[in-house]
């Protein structure tokens, strides 16, 4: 664990069960820290305090600065200027390995787990246990204990034996939470843990947060939700274009919060007028679809969507929207069933064709679907219609078209890149979404269906995306918009299906009660009334 | 980030180029890493020069006692050896002298340059063969196998056609290119249909190329009659690429490497079919998502890349060997795949590092000759040029080089 010669700070047997509240508490100050990449400045002068046992927030938009701070707080980059003071003692940290030493942690937005190892094994990483001297043999068992020791002591269960492969998102980041504390960390950043998880997961989280700084510990929440923010900051700071704009009390209002964050009011509520219906675009007949394992995942849904309406699926992850949509848009076999649009069956063609046929489509993972990341912004707007007139045709590509194309959805849909030559993949995930939604909706539509249409994306490209879907269901296409996240579907939806366990719960109105949706969601359908 | 780019972006002038070049200069970027990678090279070869011979180490037995003797036979060898390889690979100062005072042929000056671009030549194809695969996702080990079906149906062609001049030429050189292409599709189709790994198949299938070769030459029909050596029929003068003769043994086929370079850069950037294998290649889902069908990428791709290892043992046929034998591919199709790598996977790249190996090649046979360093060091500073470059951290390190800017906020490892 320390071949730096660190001496570990604490690695006495404790027994389970016994708290150590009130043990050396860790007080973090950054003061004046500033990191510079090139001519930007990313992190400007930013001082924070810590104090312990808090849950202190972090909120800012995307790129505004905050995972930058906190990988120099984590010993990933080192601040140009400024410094970082643990109980009020200035300290250096040149990796991970003295961050860790002065008893910090941090479980990053995208996970460092290795898939084919089980838990135990995925938290003795970098810290093996082992028996036999330097060169020694692995001592499995007191990893398997060790983990069994911490998850037990801060209720935070895990199986140590499951393959990290096998275990949902939420248990992913159990495992993380878990491999922080089982190197004895004070403090725990949190890098947008809420992004991946479903609504349940989410609360789970909270709970175990609540827990930790009972326990003592400090964390530092990083995000740019502002519900969960209100729900269990104690501090909140607020980071916009690299500097700290202000701090706030979680009592603020999500308006105040939204307004501070992007630097302008906010409208959280989607601005929509009622829906005028019109003819019936897409319908689905009894659809049957199968998971990448061969396992049902859509198991006989029927569903219509008119044009000039939006139709949303709520439902937990995993329930067979994914699979529902890409069989929509020919990405996967349909097993059984119809799928029509304006009466023409798309079962079997290419994706090709429904995309030519008027369709516009919108993937729920934008970085493995959506985008090329080493294309450039310009290409990334003509990825689907690079062989169609103007910007090309089957033999060659016409760069101008292709150029002033780009100059103009840049502008019109408000993408920030320093030129359409960028490479996609240095834009911030918002920006990233905004060229996939700018790429959909740039040419006439019958049908446009979006998936996890704002997932990863800060509060200002939030309304600027609702609105854009808003303002094409106005010109009579037919919307089909899926989300986790119940209240975006609440706002843009003027029917709400509930998906659960691949089928069509009920379809219900915007206007039913939270709580009756979030139990549909759970699979309790109370009383069988199916409410159109 | 984008927010505060734009914010920085206002009041900061633009720099003059010859600031942000100076700057990026010592940066990691792949310019000067190829060029420093070349450099170590060659200091290693250095090393290796002055280990291998007995004489001069016999100096460094009483080094302690007169280093001079050691280090000023050292040097001796070490700049005959390396003056003697750029001479045999861009031309002996003394015989262009002699040309120009009317004492020597301008054949003479210019035969180390036309041999030269005469090693160049095939690799060209092979190496363009290779980026154009890597560029859609797929590792073209195949090179090698589909230059020798080039070789094979192009020299098929070039003796038993019997074709008018020109067109058996032209012939000669499509049938190449079909012949790779055949040998580059299979896989491909067998990547497109199955999933059969691209590099397992095509290894597979250079080993099959080269022993349909070897088998081929001594059938009848094929083999040059009155001979029992493995060699077949000499190709007709008139599918022949046409070369100036006597020394000057370059021929047509580096004019036609250099066309077919500026068509692959044609086709990568600006045709269709180059969007979609670039696309295929960087994110096979979300071109897939886009409407892109990646299986018929795939075995269009390894067609196309086939054809071009095919035009390169064409060309060698054609243009150098004018006979098949089992050797007459030479090891070109592996060189291929190092002349990709140190060209960057880019086709104007690619050209430049296959006249980099060639020029290596010719000038390797003078410092054999004259030098007595053996041809093998030649391979060894290829290797080592490679293994720099595929290890551009150890040349960061070695040269204390800054991170690269060059593609603004890429190399930040932060993503807010």
């Amino acid at each position: 664990m320390n071949r730096a010669g660190v001496a570990p700070r604490r690695r006495t047997y404790r027994p389970p069960g016994i708290s150590d509240v009130g043990e050396i508490p860790l007080k973090l100050e950054l003061r004046g820290i500033t990191k510079r990449f090139g001519d930007l400045v990313a992190n400007d002068h930013i001082d924070i305090t810590v104090e312990p046992g808090e849950v202190h927030a972090l909120l800012g938009e995307n790129g505004a600065g905050k995972s930058t701070l906190m990988n120099q707080l984590y010993g990933l980059l080192q601040p140009d200027q400024g410094e970082i003071v643990v109980n009020d003692e200035p300290k250096v940290f040149r990796s991970p390995r003295d961050a860790i030493a002065a008893g910090i942690g941090m479980v990053h937005q995208h996970f460092m787990l290795v898939p084919v190892f089980t838990v135990a094994e995925n938290i003795a990483l970098g810290a093996e246990e082992t028996r036999g001297g330097p060169l020694g043999w692995l001592d499995r068992r007191r990893a398997r204990r060790d983990v069994l020791e911490t998850s037990k002591r801060f209720g935070l269960p895990v199986d140590p034996d499951a393959l990290v492969e096998d275990l949902p998102v939420g248990a992913q980041q159990r495992v993380e939470i878990v491999k922080a504390l089982t190197r004895d960390v004070d403090l725990l950043i949190l890098d947008e843990p809420t992004a991946v998880l479903t609504p349940q997961e989410t609360e789970e989280l909270l709970a175990v947060m609540r827990s930790l700084t009972e326990m003592g510990k400090s964390i530092v929440f990083i995000t740019h939700k502002l519900k969960e923010v209100k729900a269990i900051a104690d501090r909140i700071t607020v980071i916009r274009r690299g500097q700290v704009v202000g701090t706030a009390r979680p009592d603020t209002s999500e308006d105040e919060l939204a307004a501070l964050m992007v630097g302008r009011a906010v409208s959280l509520e989607v601005d929509k007028r009622p829906a005028e219906p019109g003819r019936s675009v897409l319908r689905l007949a009894g659809l049957v679809v199968d998971d990448d394992r061969g396992i049902r995942a859509v198991d006989g849904v029927d569903l219509e969507v008119r044009a000039g309406e939006v139709l949303g699926i709520a439902g937990v992850q995993g329930n067979g929207q994914t699979e529902l949509v890409e069989a929509v848009m020919g990405l996967r076999e349909v097993r059984a069933g119809r799928i029509e649009l304006d009466g023409d069956d798309l079962a079997g063609q290419s994706t090709k064709r429904i995309l030519r046929s008027g369709v516009g489509y919108v993937p729920e993972d934008r970085s493995h679907d959506g985008v090329v990341k080493e294309f450039t912004v310009a290409e990334n707007l003509i990825l689907d219609m690079y062989d169609r007139d103007p910007f090309g045709n089957r033999f060659r590509l016409n760069l101008d078209k292709i150029d002033g194309n780009a100059k103009e959805r840049v502008a019109q849909f408000d993408i920030r890149c320093q030129s359409p030559e960028t490479p996609v993949g240095t834009l911030s995930g918002g920006n990233q979404q905004k060229v996939v939604i700018a790429r959909e909706m740039s040419r006439p539509l019958r049908l446009f269906i979006a998936s996890q249409p704002t997932r990863g994306v800060d509060v200002g490209s939030i309304e600027f995306i609702h609105g854009q879907i808003v303002h094409e269901r106005d010109q009579g296409t037919a919307v089909l918009v899926v989300s986790s996240e119940l209240d975006e579907v609440v706002g843009l939806a003027d029917r709400i299906a509930v998906m659960y366990r691949g089928r069509i719960l009920a379809i219900v109105s915007p206007d039913t009660p939270r709580e009756e949706i979030g139990l549909l969601m759970a699979g309790i359908t109370g009383g069988n009334e199916e409410k159109k | 980030m984008t927010a505060e780019a734009t914010k920085q972006k206002a009041p900061v002038e633009k720099e003059p180029f010859l600031n942000v070049f100076l700057r990026n200069l010592w940066s990691s970027n792949g310019v000067t890493v190829t060029v420093l990678s070349i450099v170590l090279a060659v200091v290693i070869g250095a090393v290796l020069i002055v280990v291998s011979d007995s004489a001069v180490l016999a100096k460094f037995g009483y080094f302690t006692a007169r280093p001079g003797d050691a280090l000023e036979a050292s040097w001796t060898l070490i700049s005959s050896a390396y003056s003697d390889l750029l001479k045999g690979a861009l031309g002996d100062p003394d015989a262009f002298r002699a040309w120009f005072s009317g004492g020597g042929t301008w054949q003479d000056a210019l035969a180390p340059i036309s041999e030269t671009l005469t090693y160049a030549a095939p690799l060209v194809f092979t190496g363009l063969s290779v980026s154009l695969a890597f560029r859609g996702g797929l590792f073209n080990i195949g090179a090698q196998g589909q230059a020798v079906l080039g070789c094979i149906a192009a020299g098929v062609a070039g003796f038993t056609l019997g074709l008018p001049i020109v067109l058996n030429l032209i012939v000669a050189l499509v049938a190449g290119a079909l012949g790779g292409a055949l040998w580059g599709f299979l896989p491909g189709l067998l990547k497109a249909r199955t999933g059969a790994h691209e590099v397992i198949t095509t290894i597979m299938l250079n080993y099959t190329a080269g022993l349909f070769l070897a088998w081929l030459v001594i059938q009848k029909g094929v083999q040059q009659p009155g001979r029992t050596d493995a060699i077949s029929k000499v190709v007709a003068e008139s599918a022949q690429l046409p070369s100036f003769g006597g020394v000057l043994r370059v021929h047509l086929g580096i004019v036609l490497a250099v066309l077919v370079t500026a068509g692959v850069a044609w086709l990568l950037n600006r045709s269709a079919f180059g969007f979609e294998l670039r696309a295929v290649g960087a994110n096979p889902h979300a071109a897939r998502t886009a409407g892109i069908s990646v299986a018929k990428t795939y075995a269009l791709l390894m067609a196309v890349a086939g054809g071009l290892a095919g035009l390169g043992g064409a060309t060698q046929v054609l243009g150098t060997a004018y006979a098949l034998t089992p050797s007459v591919a030479g090891n070109i199709g592996f060189d291929g795949l190092l002349v990709a790598l140190l060209g960057r996977n880019r086709p104007w790249g690619t050209l430049l590092a296959a006249l980099l190996f060639g020029a290596l090649r010719a000038g390797g046979n003078r410092m054999q000759s004259f030098t007595g360093i053996s041809l093998e060091l030649v391979t060894v500073l290829q290797a080592l040029i490679v293994i720099f470059i595929a290890a551009p951290a150890l040349v960061k390190a070695i040269f204390q080089l800054r991170a690269a800017r060059v593609a603004g906020l890429g190399a930040v490892p932060a993503k807010g």
